[in-house]
């Protein structure tokens, strides 16, 4: 799932298997996670033109991913990138279980 | 991260006020201290400087407090009981520009990342600046 690309990016893509997508709570969740992580996290809609940051509920919220679109993570930065895009495919691989650690 | 900046929610109504509460308690968690107040103290739509003032006590952080309003009267009454609040507390009070549901999530979000009032206030007003 994950790929170390040149340098320091980490990536990943994970299908988005929520069943109204990317509404509020899940976009909650994901930022939450993210905020969590010294890395700077961008994710999209897969061959989407932006990245948008994933530290940015307002904007997570509104990237409006639908139910079994994929998503593209990347991360960089920090010491913690690599974990990070591990952390966030599982959030949403698991479908956003309410207990994240 | 033990202290998050502490959401007030200021409604004209006390449902919305506990509604939005009750929202941003199930979406985003425990760990932010959340707050609401609403309505007059005869029990109509309205609200009231000494409720608001309880409010932001209940919210209480050492990180500050971010309020967030419905229409005009909660917010000209929101500042007033910011200003007065005791000078040291005042500077630690915003009341941000934002809708209040979209706003109290998000901000909520923001704050239980760790993050300052500043940085709480600039997302809750990131939906207004577009």
């Amino acid at each position: 799932m994950l790929d170390k690309a040149d340098g320091q990016i980490f990536s990943g893509n994970v299908r988005l298997i929520h069943a109204v997508g990317m509404h509020a709570r899940p976009a909650v969740k994901l930022t939450k996670l993210a905020k969590k992580f010294e890395a700077q996290i961008s994710v999209r809609v897969e061959g989407a033109a932006e990245w948008i940051n994933a530290k940015s509920v307002a904007k997570i919220m509104a990237m409006r991913a639908a139910h079994g679109s994929t998503i593209e993570i990347k991360a960089s930065g920090g010491s913690d990138a690599e974990a990070a895009v591990a952390a966030l495919v599982k959030l949403i691989e698991t479908d956003f279980p309410d207990e994240v650690s | 991260m033990s202290e998050t900046v502490g959401i007030v929610i200021v409604s004209h109504s006390l449902d919305i006020a506990k509604g939005t509460a009750d929202m941003v308690r199930q979406m985003v968690g425990s760990e932010v201290r959340v707050a609401f107040c609403g309505g007059n103290p005869d029990g109509g739509l309205g609200t009231s400087v000494p409720s608001i003032i309880d409010a932001i006590n209940d919210a209480w952080s050492a990180k500050g407090v971010a309020i967030l309003v419905d229409l005009g009267g909660a917010e000209t009454n929101s500042e007033m009981a910011v200003e007065m609040l005791e000078p040291a507390r005042r500077d630690h009070v915003v009341v941000c520009n934002a809708p209040i549901v979209e706003g109290a999530v998000m901000a909520a979000t923001e704050a239980a990342g760790g993050s300052t009032l500043a940085q709480v206030k600039a997302v809750a007003e990131e939906l207004s600046a577009d």
